[in-house]
């Protein structure tokens, strides 16, 4: 059935004048995402990878216009929802298409689709990194408009437009019900989860596993990029988890100084953390996976930001600073996925970490509820697992069966630059011979 | 064996939400969530084991 509910009440003109302009910051996290995805992937395929980043930001915000906010919507708008235990359960939004009726201005529901315009595109990215170097430039964007389309609109209901998830304290008592302000959980593992999917399908690039199993180094092009692109995430990620904090958590405006002051620590930490972790296991930091600790900061900064005090950001990040290298070993030592660019373990396990930092290490939950506010984050880790995960898998297997999503093997030795589009990336450079052989 | 795993893994899913909406004390509903985590994560271990398998006979 549909439910037609009360529209929530409008922010202050002060409240929705900031948030606008934080919401303004959240393309920064994209280029930067950008920036570190071409710079972890090889030179004869920097131009695709940043003209892919191009498409998919494109492709996700015409998509999620034309259906996915309508399935997405906001809270306090229309939704369909289903009747169990005598409780309404919203499931999924009921807006018209193409955003037919809503007025865009500086109401709460006009903000979010800017803000989800922008962050569609963010989650859009994350899988590029894992399809580094082998996922074709059509294959890159028909997989993202499924993700803009679907997969992303339906869990970012469940969390932020009023579904069943965020109703979880009002329906079950569990806390304030699931928290997730930045997107640690709709935006991140979202993505994070697509990108597992994505490597499972494509398979590793030729010449990654010898017939033992042994993984190769095939190290990125461009730390300088990779760093750089570092410093643009951290501006954008602020400009995130405070436009997600006052429109999706009802934060006051002053919070926003907390929230950036978190977010920074959470980075700061993880990314020495992980400098630390790489010292001391190789004998020397490892910028790359330096740069990712810093990110999987961000990225588990974004459910809690809003309720941490500093010290807890200081230990989220820490946390995420020592699992990223970890987790990122064991999956290409033991679990034989290439992911070049640390997708899977910067922000599908960073994001799970911060959603569960939210009930471990903040007072977000009601007070004396602090073991629901527990169990909700973990249904939502559940339903990212159990739901997401499968969903996303499910639409890029099928996609894959009626177009190809891995290039052609010509397409793998030449180079995604010369192959797709023609020319390179760096056409003054030398390019090297062995670049060439086949592996 | 990965139809298996990502069965396992909508089936912990459904056990969670099942739990939430069909117990009302709160100790059984926290233990089935966590029942329902552990189906996903087996679920999601076996998904990755046929991966293992497939790319090894690819090789």
């Amino acid at each position: 059935m549909t439910l037609f509910v009360a529209p929530s009440p409008p922010l202050s003109e002060v409240s929705a004048l900031l948030c606008f302009l934080l919401i303004l910051l959240v393309p920064l996290a994209g280029v930067g995402l950008a920036l570190i995805n071409c710079g972890l992937g090889r030179a004869r395929s920097a131009a695709h990878a940043m003209l892919a980043a191009l498409c998919v930001t494109a492709v996700a915000a015409i998509v999620y216009v034309i259906v996915g906010f309508a399935w997405q919507g906001a809270a306090g708008r229309p939704e369909h929802v289903l009747i169990v235990g005598g409780k309404a359960w919203g499931w999924i939004a009921a807006e018209p298409f193409f955003l037919r009726g809503l007025r865009l201005d500086l109401s709460p529901a006009a903000l979010v689709v800017l803000l989800q315009l922008f962050s569609v595109g963010l989650a859009g990215l994350i899988p590029l990194s894992s399809g580094a170097d082998r996922w074709r430039l059509g294959a890159t964007c028909a997989s993202t408009a499924l993700l803009a389309g679907c997969t992303y609109p339906l869990f970012a209901h469940w969390a932020w437009g009023g579904g069943w998830l965020a109703q979880l304290g009002a329906n079950c008592g569990l806390g304030r019900g699931f928290l997730d302000g930045g997107g640690s959980g709709a935006i991140q593992v979202t993505g994070g989860l697509t990108a597992l999917s994505i490597t499972w399908i494509l398979g590793p690039r030729r010449g990654k596993f010898s017939a033992e199993g042994l993984p190769a180094a095939l190290p990125g092009h461009s730390a300088v990029l990779v760093l750089v692109g570092c410093l643009f995430a951290w501006i954008g990620w602020i400009g995130l988890n405070s436009g997600g904090a006052i429109l999706f958590l009802s934060v006051e405006p002053a919070r926003v100084v907390l929230i950036a002051v978190n977010t920074t620590l959470c980075a700061a930490a993880s990314g020495l953390t992980t400098v630390v972790v790489t010292r001391v296991r190789f004998g020397r930091p490892d910028a790359s996976l330096s740069a990712n600790g810093w990110v999987a900061g961000l990225v588990a900064s974004s459910a809690a930001a809003a309720f941490m005090k500093p010290a807890a950001a200081i230990i989220v990040g820490g946390v995420a600073g020592i699992v990223v290298p970890l987790v990122a070993d064991l999956l290409e030592f033991q679990l034989a996925i290439d992911d070049p660019g640390g997708a899977i373990s910067v922000h599908a396990v960073g994001g799970l970490w911060g959603l569960l930092a939210v009930a471990l290490l903040t007072d977000a939950g009601a007070p004396g509820k602090s073991g629901g506010q527990w169990l909700a984050q973990l249904v939502g880790m559940a339903t990212l697992l159990g739901f997401v995960l499968p969903l996303s898998y499910g639409l890029n297997w099928l996609l894959d069966r009626v177009y190809p999503q891995r290039v052609q093997r010509e397409g793998e030795l030449q180079g995604m630059d010369l192959y797709e589009l023609g020319a390179g990336a760096y056409p003054e450079f030398d390019i090297h011979g062995d670049e060439f052989l086949p592996r | 064996m990965k139809l298996a795993g990502f069965l396992l893994l909508v089936a912990g899913w459904a056990i969670v939400v099942s739990a939430l909406a069909l117990l009302p004390s709160a100790g059984a509903r926290t233990a089935f969530a966590l029942a329902g985590m552990a189906v996903e994560l087996l679920g999601l271990a076996l998904a990755v084991r046929s991966h293992l398998v497939l790319e090894a006979e690819g090789e």
